[in-house]
């Protein structure tokens, strides 16, 4: 079979935010820079991300870069990189006024400067008081974002393969990544992309889970491929969860509906969070109402025929208060849970929304993985950035607002780094090895040939259903070790997957076969690094690891602060060091402390 | 020319969960149904910035075409959990 070779310089899979601002830094140094993309890059989940981009300017309220690493070192529960916080905490400025000279709309101030609002765990002065960090452009931030990105992207001449889905690695004998093979969904051709580096920005895999927030598009498609090409995935156990999510649909109910008096209860009736928390009640922190939800549903407490959710009342306001106060939450409920929450109580569960994990990347995007005696050995010609990466900047929990400004830093440092590497001479295009395009076509045939096989809805169910109740908000180590069975088993299923639709153009049933692949390697490597971590830290919370005198919030630095490394071959388990040095030899250390505000 | 339905199946895959759910259950019950000058709509709906299509379909926002208003409440009744039609 012939195949097409496509030669780039550098070639990007993924036209969300990492990857248009990695593509920019690429095109605007004249490297010849392909994107592909499998949605219109405008499409991309950046899109909904609404709280803003964290960054130092002090415009509002007094502020400096210090204090911001101060708070996500903190946020990250000690298990981020202090290197890479430091690099993204000082970038801060410079990316956001970068984006203020692409044109990107920010609110403003009366004098004109960008407009900043506060948001959850940012500080001033190391937690003393609230700080206003966050830009933001409306309630449309992300949107924003990614139309002045994209425009500035055409304009030098970048080349988008739109509607074209990556596969597979290629890498050579050495391990070297010379390129990444890809199919165009408008003739189902496999083609070849050669080229000096390849970036991953293909964001996150909250698909994993039943109830999450995240778009069908966030299948953790790089991730797959870095995993499948014997890449070690990094602290994968580390899940954000919101803890109203419409139950069955997973799109958010905002906190401020419990600030508005929204109750959550049980079957019964009762309002439990008067049990876990007699002074905040319903307004409790994030993490304490989801566990307080869990622990009700997993008591037999749970509403609805299969005794999986909670209620959210707001039956008792008055409906002048919610159509005033709360219009697009009622018509949420009203589209997804089928109820009108001035009749009815609106059925909620903890849903997925962000994944901390990823491919492990240093702060200057490229991709390190353990080679000899140092686990940071960088692979060559494999850079990431985004959520699909693991610099590791959000450890165990990320702050809002730290997304948006994570993807602008390391989509342009990772491009920075190839442009360097390129010119340097460090980077050349390799030749490819001749079996480059014999693994995809390989899975292609399989899928093709299958018969008697599985249903691709029906397996990727069964691991949506398995990570919920098995991996959730709030573990369980029993349940956590028969999860581990259950996601194998799934995985089985996931090798026979059978399409009926065999056409090539446009064939939706084939792209959600390939997505299901990526998924169920995600799937795999959060089950094993949940189970294996036997302490709670951040996101990571086990009824086996309660908060005590010795070890407060369950967290144990003495064994567990230590970055998880899952290798799909043999579901593998490898650790490796935290970094609590930063970047600069003049920045002192953020010492371990309890995490507590 | 009549769009490729292949095509219009991925385009309904959306940047926002919401329009997600919307466009899944509108692909399950309604999207076959459809003729010509109802898929072309369908285009032009799915050719709008995803935050302005959302607002349509829930009402907050007005819709500017009137030939639109049958898709946008089919998107809009196709999921209710009595959607018998």
């Amino acid at each position: 079979m012939k195949i097409a070779k496509h030669t780039y310089d550098a070639v990007i899979v993924g036209a969300g935010g990492a990857g248009l601002r990695a593509a920019l830094q690429l095109s605007e140094s004249g490297l010849k820079t392909a994107v592909l993309t499998k949605v219109f890059p405008t499409r991309s989940h950046t899109v909904a991300a609404q709280g803003g981009v964290a960054a130092s300017l002090g415009n509002s309220t007094e502020d400096n870069w210090h204090w911001h690493m101060y708070d996500t070192v903190k946020g990250s529960d000690w298990l981020g990189d202090q290197d890479a916080i430091e690099f993204m905490c000082r970038k801060a400025n410079e990316v956001v006024v970068e984006l203020e000279h692409y044109g990107m709309p920010f609110d403003r101030l009366d004098n004109g400067k960008i407009y900043q609002r506060p948001f959850g765990g940012h500080s001033q002065n190391y937690g003393q008081s609230p700080v206003s960090r966050s830009c933001a452009a409306a309630d449309r931030t992300g949107h924003a974002m990614l139309h002045a990105l994209y425009q500035r992207n055409v304009r030098a001449k970048t080349q988008f393969y739109v509607e074209w889905m990556a596969l597979d690695l290629i890498r050579d004998a050495d391990g070297d990544v010379v390129g990444v093979t890809a199919m165009e969904m408008e003739t189902g051709e496999v083609s070849i992309f050669h080229a000096k580096a390849v970036i991953f920005a293909t964001g996150g895999a909250g698909r994993i889970y039943y109830s999450s927030t995240n778009a069908f598009i966030n299948t953790g498609d790089g991730v797959g491929m870095a995993a499948r090409a014997g890449v070690p995935l990094e602290d994968m156990e580390f899940w954000q969860f919101h803890p109203t999510g419409v139950a069955g649909a997973g799109v958010l109910i905002t906190e401020g509906v419990r600030g508005e008096g929204g109750i959550l209860r049980n079957a019964a009736g009762e309002r439990f969070m008067e049990r876990y928390a007699p002074n905040l009640k319903d307004l409790a922190s994030r993490d304490v109402v989801s566990r307080s939800m869990v622990t009700e549903i997993n008591e037999g407490r749970g509403c609805g025929p299969d005794k999986d959710h909670v209620l959210l009342d707001i039956t008792h306001l008055s409906p002048e208060t919610i159509m005033k106060r709360l219009p697009g939450i009622r018509e949420i409920s009203i589209q997804f849970a089928g109820i009108d929450p001035i009749k009815a109580p609106i059925p909620v569960v903890p849903t997925c929304h962000y994944q901390m994990g990823g491919i492990p990347t240093n702060y200057k995007g490229q991709v390190v993985a353990p080679k000899g005696d140092n686990p940071n050995t960088p692979v060559t010609g494999f850079y990431a950035a985004g959520e699909c990466a693991c610099a590791s900047v959000h450890g165990a929990n990320r702050l809002g607002t730290n997304s948006l400004l994570d993807l602008l830093v390391f989509g342009k440092s990772a491009g920075e780094t190839v442009v360097e590497d390129i010119q340097s001479g460090n980077l050349r295009l390799k030749p490819l090895p001749d079996d480059a395009a014999d693994f995809s076509l390989a899975r292609m045939a399989r899928l093709e040939n299958q018969k008697d096989g599985t249903n691709v809805h029906e397996v990727r169910l069964a691991m949506q259903r398995t990570m919920q109740k098995h991996a959730g908000v709030f573990r369980f180590s029993e349940l956590l070790q028969q999860g581990v069975t259950a996601i194998l088993e799934v995985a089985e299923q996931a090798k026979t997957t059978e399409i009926k639709d065999k056409s090539m153009v446009w064939n939706t049933a084939r792209m959600e076969a390939l997505e299901l692949d990526n998924l169920i390697e995600v799937a795999k490597a959060t089950m094993i690094s949940a189970e294996a971590r036997k302490e709670s830290r951040g996101a990571h919370v086990r009824d086996d690891a309660p908060d005590t005198a010795e070890f407060p919030n369950g967290r144990r630095d003495d064994e567990w602060l230590k970055h998880t490394l899952w290798y799909s071959e043999g579901n593998r388990l490898d650790y490796k060091p935290v970094n609590l040095q930063p970047m600069s030899e003049s920045v002192d250390p953020i010492a371990l402390a309890t995490r507590t505000y | 020319m009549t769009p490729n339905k292949g095509r219009m199946r991925w385009h309904c895959r959306r940047a926002l969960l919401e329009l997600d759910l919307v466009f899944a259950r509108f692909l399950e019950n309604r999207f076959d149904q459809l003729s010509d000058a109802q898929l072309a709509d369908l285009q032009d709906l799915l050719d709008i910035e995803d935050h302005d299509l959302w607002a349509m379909v829930n009402g907050s926002a007005p819709c500017p075409e009137d030939r639109w208003m049958p898709l946008l409440s089919m998107l809009r009744d196709s999921g209710t959990q009595d959607d018998s039609a």
